[in-house]
C-alpha cells in the first residue's frame, strides 16, 4: 500500500492523474436532482466504446473491394468463429447510438441544456451529431449490399443538385462517375480512420467544455449560485461515486434492451438492417422500394416533402441541410425567462410535443413510398417541425412562466 | 518595456512568412485533394460502347451498361410514337429546351430515328434507375398513363421520351447520351463525332 502511494506520487510529480481524477470525477460535482434523462449521455459513451471494439474486429475480416465487399460480409456471419455476433452488435449499436443521441438530445430541449453558459457545449455535441450521421452514412456503404448502394446514390447525388459547382462536388466525393470501388474504399478510409478519430476529438471536447460550466439539471437552475464553505455547490454531489453508480445501473438497463434485439431482432423488422441490403449492390437495377436507415427517415421526409423549384432539386436539399444545422441556433432562438419545462407555461410545452410528432411523423413517413397522400401529410408534418424552431422567439416570450425555485427540488 | 522593437518590420515578417506558409501550405495540400478526383482507370471506363439493336422486338427495351450507368434503347411502336404527342401539357419540358440530349435529338420523339430510342436510365432527380412501364393505364399508374418510365425512389414520371411529368420530384427529362448509327442495326454509345467507328 505504501509503494503505490509512493508509486502515485511518482507519476503525480510528472503527470496530473490524481489531479485529472479529481477534477473530472471524484470532485466533479454535478447537480444532486438528476433522473432518468440523464441517463443517455453516459450511454452514447458506452455505445460508442461497443462501436469501436466490434468495429475493429470486423475490419479483420471485411474487404474494402467492390468484388469482394458483400462476400466478406457474408464470410463473416457464416464462418468466421461468433462472426455474426461481431456484425450484429455493430449494426445493433448503430441504431441504439441514434436512439441514445437523440433521448440525449430531447433532454436538452425539455430542460433547456443549450442556454447560457451552455450554447458551446450544445454546439459541440452537434458537431458530434453531423458528425455521427457522416459515420453512420458511410458505414452503410460498406456491405455493399442494394440499399448500400442506392442510399449512397442518392445522397451523392444530393450535392450535385447544388448550383454550378455540384456535378464537380459529387464526382470529387464518389472519386468516379458512379457510386464505385473507389467510393467503396474511400468511404472505408474514412469510417475506420479519419471520422472515428474526429468522433474522440470531439467527445473529448464536449466533456471538457461540460465540466467547464457544469451540468444542468432537471429544475434548469444554476447549482453553482450556493456553494458551502469549501466553495462547493450545495446542491452537487461528486460524480463518482454517486453517479458512476448511477450509470452503471443504467448502462446494465440498456445493455438488456440491447442484448434483446440482438440476439431476438438483429434486424428489427427491417428498420435496422434492410432486407434488399441482403442483396449484393446492383448499379443497373434499382430495388422497388428505397428508403434509408430510420435515423435518417425524418430529414428524408423533409426532402421529399419539397418540390423542385426552378428546375432544380436544390431547395428541397437546402430545407434538409437547414432541418439538421438548425439545432445549432437554438441557444439564441429560445427567449424565454426560465430553462426547464417545469417552470414553462403551456405554450412551450405544446410546441414541444407538436415537434415531437412532428419528428416521429416525418421519420415513420420516410420509410413508406412517396404517394400523394404521404407526401400532403409530409408537407404539414414540416411546416409544423421549422415552426417549432422559426417561431420560437415569439412563443417563448409570450409563454407564462412559472417562478424558478432558488434550490433544486427533487421528488 | 519601452520598446525598441521594430512593429512595421514585425508586420511585414509575420504577412511574409504567414503568405508563404499559406501558398506551401495549399501546394502541399493539393496532391491529396487531386487524388480523391477520378483516376486514370476510371476516366478510361467511359470508353464508347458499341451495340447491336437489330434484335429488339417493337415495344421492348434493352439495357447496357456505359460509364458503369445504365443506358436503354426502345424500340418504340406506332402507337406509342402516337400517344407521345398527346399530353404536352401535362410536362415540363414537352419541347425539350433544357439541354439534356445532343442537338441532333432535339425533336419530339428525342432521338434521330423515331422508332429507336436511346436515354441514360438515370432519374434526373437523385440518380435512381426508373422503372420501364410501357403499358398503357396499368391500375397503379392511372388510366391516363401512356407508358413510360416510373421511378420507385421518389415517384417520378416520364413518358416513352423520358420526358418529365409536371409534379413529381425530377426537375427536368433525362438525359439522351452521344450516339450514332454505325449502320442500320449497329449503334455507338457514348461518341458521337464523325471519326468514331
Amino acid at each position: 500500500m505504501k509503494l503505490l502511494h509512493k508509486l502515485l506520487g511518482w507519476i503525480d510529480a510528472r503527470f496530473p492523474l490524481t489531479s485529472t481524477w479529481k477534477a473530472h470525477a471524484s470532485e466533479y460535482y454535478a447537480p444532486k436532482n438528476f433522473n432518468f434523462w440523464y441517463f443517455f449521455g453516459s450511454l452514447a459513451l458506452l455505445v460508442l466504446v461497443i462501436q469501436f471494439v466490434s468495429g475493429i474486429f470486423l475490419t479483420m475480416n471485411y474487404k474494402p473491394d467492390a468484388l469482394f465487399a458483400f462476400a466478406s460480409v457474408e464470410y463473416i456471419m457464416r464462418d468466421v468463429q461468433w462472426g455474426w455476433l461481431l456484425r450484429y452488435i455493430h449494426s445493433t449499436g448503430a441504431s441504439m447510438f441514434f436512439v441514445v443521441v437523440y433521448l440525449h438530445m430531447f433532454r436538452s430541449l425539455m430542460y433547456g441544456s443549450y442556454r447560457k453558459p451552455r450554447e458551446l457545449l450544445w454546439m459541440i455535441g452537434m458537431i458530434i451529431y453531423l458528425t455521427l450521421m457522416a459515420e453512420a452514412f458511410m458505414g452503410y456503404l460498406l456491405p455493399w449490399g442494394q440499399m448500400s448502394f442506392w442510399g449512397a446514390q442518392v445522397i451523392v447525388n444530393l450535392f450535385s443538385s447544388v448550383p454550378y459547382i455540384g456535378h464537380d462536388l459529387a464526382i470529387l466525393i464518389r472519386g468516379d462517375f458512379v457510386v464505385s470501388d473507389t467510393t467503396l474504399n474511400r468511404f472505408f478510409a474514412l469510417h475506420v480512420a479519419a471520422i472515428p478519430l474526429i468522433l474522440v476529438l470531439i467527445v473529448v471536447a464536449h466533456l471538457v467544455a461540460l465540466h467547464e460550466v457544469g451540468s444542468n439539471n432537471p429544475d434548469g437552475i444554476e447549482i453553482k449560485k450556493h456553494k458551502d464553505a469549501n466553495g462547493h455547490p450545495l446542491d452537487g454531489i461528486p460524480f463518482h461515486p454517486y453517479y458512476t453508480v448511477k450509470d452503471g445501473v443504467g448502462a446494465v438497463g440498456f445493455l438488456i434492451i440491447f442484448c434483446a434485439i440482438l440476439f431476438f431482432a438483429p434486424d428489427m423488422g427491417g428498420y435496422f438492417l434492410e432486407y434488399n441490403n441482403f442483396v449484393p449492390a446492383n448499379p443497373m437495377k434499382t430495388p422497388e422500394h428505397i428508403a434509408p436507415v430510420w435515423y435518417f427517415t425524418p430529414y428524408y421526409a423533409i426532402l421529399r416533402a419539397v418540390p423542385p423549384m426552378f428546375g432544380s432539386q436544390f431547395p428541397g436539399v437546402v430545407a434538409m441541410g437547414v432541418g439538421t444545422v438548425i439545432f445549432f441556433f437554438l441557444p439564441w432562438l429560445d427567449r424565454g425567462k426560465v430553462k426547464s419545462i417545469r417552470y414553462r407555461g403551456t405554450v412551450y410545452k405544446v410546441f414541444l410535443a407538436l415537434f415531437v410528432v412532428s419528428f416521429l411523423g416525418l421519420g415513420w413517413l420516410g420509410t413508406l413510398p412517396a404517394t400523394p397522400a404521404y407526401t400532403v401529410i409530409s408537407r404539414i408534418l414540416a411546416v409544423v417541425y421549422f415552426a417549432f424552431f422559426l417561431l420560437m422567439p415569439w412563443y417563448t416570450r409570450i409563454d407564462k412562466t412559472k417562478h424558478e425555485p432558488d434550490r433544486v427540488t427533487s421528488k | 518595456m519601452t520598446d525598441n522593437v521594430d512593429r512595421s518590420k514585425r508586420r511585414l515578417l509575420i504577412a511574409a512568412t504567414t503568405t508563404a506558409g499559406g501558398v506551401a501550405a495549399a501546394g502541399a495540400g493539393a496532391p491529396f485533394v487531386l487524388s480523391l478526383m477520378p483516376s486514370e482507370r476510371a476516366k478510361a471506363a467511359g470508353a464508347p460502347i458499341k451495340v447491336d439493336v437489330s434484335a429488339i422486338e417493337p415495344g421492348m427495351m434493352m439495357g447496357v451498361e456505359w460509364q458503369g450507368k445504365p443506358v436503354w434503347i426502345v424500340r418504340r411502336t406506332k402507337e406509342m410514337l402516337d400517344l407521345l404527342a398527346k399530353h404536352d401539357d401535362e410536362l415540363v419540358d414537352p419541347d425539350s429546351t433544357v439541354e439534356q440530349q445532343p442537338p441532333y435529338c432535339n425533336n419530339p420523339y428525342r432521338s434521330i430515328k423515331p422508332d429507336y430510342f436511346v436515354v441514360l436510365g438515370v432519374c434526373t432527380h437523385l440518380g435512381c434507375s426508373p422503372t420501364y412501364r410501357p403499358e398503357v393505364a396499368p391500375a397503379d399508374l392511372g388510366d391516363k398513363w401512356p407508358g413510360g418510365w416510373f421511378c420507385p425512389c421518389h415517384g417520378s414520371r416520364f413518358d416513352l421520351a423520358a420526358r418529365v411529368y409536371k409534379g413529381v420530384p425530377a426537375p427536368s427529362n433525362m438525359i439522351v447520351p452521344p450516339h450514332k448509327y454505325l449502320s442500320d442495326g449497329r449503334l455507338l454509345i457514348g461518341d458521337d463525332s464523325k471519326e468514331a467507328v
